[in-house]
């Protein structure tokens, strides 16, 4: 009996230490793959295919950096955590980043010590109704029940909205989008509200994608974007500014299809010629190959190619870029200089 | 010379403590004890390193702050404005509540199916056996996952109910049974409620003076008392007539509606139609409040609702502005009643002791009444048919530990099968039954910890899932939730001690 609670310690301490502060790059780069952190089910955003391959937006992310560290972008173990799981995941060492449609806030960036290295997509959170309620603002529903995934800043912004209007609600808390969806669609909840990307990515999943309306309202500001650990800064450069790297590359005309013919020799553009290595050392400032841009460019595309794939006007989620548009074009997606 | 029998008179060796046998036990544990401790500071001092590698402190100061987040269900005041602290203090009392609902439930299904099991009847207790196996053999998420399913997929939309749409309410439009939970009449209190409370704990009072009259005759006489007519006809003819007594008199009187902002002498419904919002100040669970809203719903007029706890605190709200409407007692000094309100022609009665307060359909939902939700529903049906599987079990076994010799005993002395049952074989199966129904209680209790699966907002939800991700603090958060968790379960076990202490053979 003593001898099965000393070894029970002796194991709860290991796991413990195993989560003790290390070199990231180096763990990935000895355990051949990236463990990344993802929703566990978002159309358009990150969900398993037929073949039971990740895809999505944020899942390119995961991709792209996994091809920069280990010229792989195949060698990612996917993580599907729920709003609830996802902290926990990454700050016990489980994930390496979390891409999983996370909103960027003070408390999570200080106080829970993690780093967010950019955002990949500015969102904001709305509702979603039935059509047939007849409801045409936020403000209508009062009395209304609404379903909400919990442990969430979303459940956080749905309160404070309520209050401040000065009207009542019945939250109803879900622990993924899934049974968020299937409690919505039978009737269980009058409203369900999420980022308005999400709301998007799950209509289009619906039968009768037309018998619901996204109210008009955005009652929240939700820059969602990947995060890694506080404390390992090399780690968080790399996974910047391999984000970075796919903004720049839409920016200067990068893309899958010519990365490779422009990474063949130096162009005439030296800011593209630095980005992907046949000029300068900037792969060897952030510990890795000079070809690293090249790679996660080659994973999945540039930022643009990424966003029209995925959730663009062309799939069933058919998000406009809005916001999402590069700096060039009116948005705010914009890459610090690669210099 | 010497003697074999003589100790060596050499003091006490460091060799001894492992070859001498007295010592040896004594030395291993010292050692084994040495170990444990040394683990146990190297686990504590490397969650210390590790929280302090990771720049986070230990601290519960996190319960003081403001919690920010809903709860549906709640047993306690509490909205988003709250803290932590008492989120975590509504989460508990909902585990208790759906914990204490299971384990009654548990116990009634349990005793029914462990006797039934025994039934000659074969269809019955091959029924109760295909339950208990079906039960006890499916892991107890499955059974929530599946009854919540049930009833949010099986059940109507609250909309439904409205004219056409195919659903409609029961037991003479008082229940309605929809996707997001059962709606039941709620009591409201009125006026004479206090008298009727005094007149149950006086026939309680008496319904233990009978019992304990009609056990003493028999002892006596061997007369058997109607113990069951009695203990029926004291506790409901006092309680019927009270409140025959106080409805009728008290409950009859009528008072006036006051409004801030109306005409003297106009109607409800004159008054609704000239005011832009109604926001009634009332006092909730009061039949005062209930007559008030009914009013209001028969002239279709929309309101909020502004809770108060005291008529005084009413007439501060209305003369501070907070609500426009309110309703006083007659007698009500006309100096106390807020500056500028004028009382209606309509008036409200004042209502009985006691009065239900059916749900009916609001807006998006019913309105009023109570709301049994689903989730709570579906955690605690499953949880208590899958206990109540193994306390079948617990119950047969229990039933056929006693000797069949002691029933053929019984029904030689003439005592009917049922009283065999009551009298004889339970009060010595509950020796065997007790101590493992203590371990299925705590089990049902920690199993209550599954309720996120339904988004149940228990401990493990609130304490343990919301807070602990908005704040950070896992470790602190999960201390607090095993240290709940740990006390109830020695509450409910000392509990239950204390009961198997009274129906153990007494020795004497």
């Amino acid at each position: 009996m003593k001898k099965s609670v000393i070894f029970g310690a002796l194991t709860a301490t290991g796991l413990l230490a195993g989560a003790a502060q290390a070199a990231t790059l180096d763990d990935v780069k000895e355990r051949g793959e990236l463990n990344c952190g993802v929703v566990t089910g978002l159309a358009g955003f990150g969900a398993p295919d037929a073949n039971g391959v990740w895809e999505g937006f944020d899942v390119a992310v995961c991709r792209a950096v996994a091809a920069a560290v280990l010229g792989d972008p195949t060698a990612v173990n996917f993580v599907p955590t729920t709003g609830q799981t996802r902290f926990t995941a990454l700050a016990s060492g489980e994930i390496d980043v979390l891409a999983r449609n996370t909103t960027w806030t003070f408390s999570r960036d200080t106080d829970l010590k993690f780093d967010f290295i950019g955002v990949n997509y500015y969102d904001g959170q709305g509702f979603i109704v039935p059509t047939a309620l007849g409801v045409s603002s936020a403000k209508d529903l009062d009395g209304a029940t609404v379903c909400i995934q919990t442990g969430t800043t979303t459940e956080l912004n749905l309160a404070d909205f309520f209050r401040n209007n000065n009207i009542s609600y019945e939250p109803v808390p879900v622990e993924t989008n899934a049974e968020a969806q299937q409690q919505y669609l039978a009737g269980a909840c009058d409203a369900y509200t999420t980022d308005a990307s999400g709301l998007a990515a799950t209509r289009a999943t619906f039968e009768n994608p037309g018998d619901h309306v996204i109210l008009p309202e955005i009652i929240s500001k939700e820059p969602l974007g990947p995060l890694v650990r506080h404390g390992d800064n090399e780690w968080g450069d790399i996974v910047r500014w391999t984000l970075n790297a796919l903004i720049a590359a839409e920016e200067f005309g990068v893309t899958s299809a010519n990365v490779s013919e422009l990474a063949a020799a130096p162009g005439t553009n030296p800011e593209v010629n630095r980005l992907l290595g046949t000029e300068g050392e900037l792969g060897a400032m952030i510990g890795l190959e000079n070809d690293w841009a090249k790679n996660a460019i080659a994973a999945g595309g540039n930022y643009g190619e990424i966003f029209e794939k995925n959730i663009g006007e062309n799939t069933p989620i058919g998000l406009a870029r809005g916001l999402n548009a590069q700096w060039t074009n009116g948005g705010l997606i914009y890459a610090p200089p690669f210099r | 010379m010497t003697t074999t029998s003589d100790a060596p008179k050499a003091g006490f060796r460091p060799s001894q403590l492992i070859y001498d046998t007295r010592y040896r036990s004594l030395t291993i544990q010292v050692i084994a004890f040495i170990a444990l401790m040394l683990g146990l500071s190297w686990l504590v001092s490397n969650t210390v390193a590790n929280l302090s590698a990771l720049g986070k402190d230990f601290d519960f100061g996190f319960l003081g702050q403001r919690a920010g987040y809903d709860i549906n269900q709640r047993l306690i005041e509490y909205d988003s404005a709250s803290s932590h602290g008492r989120a975590a203090l509504v989460g508990i009392l909902n585990t208790l509540l759906v914990a204490a609902l299971g384990c009654v439930l548990a116990t009634i299904v349990g005793v029914l199916a462990g006797v039934l099991r025994l039934s000659k009847n074969w269809l019955i207790a091959k029924l109760m056996a295909v339950y208990v196996e079906g039960f006890r053999n499916i892991p107890v998420l499955l059974w929530i996952l599946l009854i919540f399913a049930l009833m949010t997929e099986a059940t109507p939309q609250p909309r439904d109910f409205r004219e056409g749409g195919g659903a409609s309410m029961i037991f003479g439009d008082t229940v309605a049974i929809t996707n997001r939970g059962v709606f039941v009449p709620a009591p409201a209190w009125g006026n004479g409620s206090l008298i009727l409370l005094i007149v149950l704990v006086l026939s309680l009072v008496a319904v233990w003076g009978w019992r304990r009259y009609a056990h003493k005759t028999q002892e006596e006489t061997g007369r058997i008392l109607p113990i069951g007519w009695g203990t029926l006809g004291l506790l409901v003819v006092p309680l019927t007539i009270a409140f025959l007594a106080l409805s009728m008199t008290s409950g009859r009187v009528t008072q006036p509606i006051y409004v801030a902002g109306g005409i003297e002498g106009a109607s409800l419904a004159e008054f609704g139609a000239a005011q832009q919002g109604i926001n009634a100040c009332a006092v909730p669970n009061s039949t005062e409040s209930l007559n008030l809203r009914r009013a209001l719903r028969a002239e279709g007029l929309r309101f909020n609702v502004v809770p108060v706890t005291t008529a005084e605190e009413a007439i501060a709200a209305a003369e501070a502005g907070r609500c426009n409407i309110l309703s006083l007692p007659a007698s009500t000094d006309a100096a106390t009643v807020p500056a500028g309100a004028v009382a209606l022609s309509d008036t409200i009665q004042r209502g009985s002791p006691v009065q239900f307060e059916s749900p009916v359909l609001g807006g998006f939902n019913f309105e009023g009444g109570l709301q049994l939700r689903n989730s709570l529903i579906a955690l605690w049906l499953a949880l208590s048919l899958y206990t109540g599987a193994f306390i079948a079990e617990n119950v047969r076994g229990g039933i056929l530990s006693v000797s069949k010799g002691q029933t053929e005993a019984a029904f030689a002395l003439g005592i009917k099968p049922s009283r065999t049952m009551r009298l004889v074989i339970l009060p010595q199966a509950l020796r065997v039954i007790i101590p493992p129904m203590i371990s299925q209680y705590l089990n049902l209790t920690k199993n209550s910890s599954l309720a996120i699966a339904v988004g149940y907002m228990d401990a493990r939800s609130t304490l343990g899932g919301i807070t602990i991700n908005q704040t950070g603090k896992e470790l602190e958060g999960m201390l607090l939730l095993g240290l709940f968790y740990l006390v109830t379960s020695l509450v409910i076990s000392s509990a239950m001690n204390l009961y198997n202490s009274r129906v153990k053979l007494k020795e004497r």
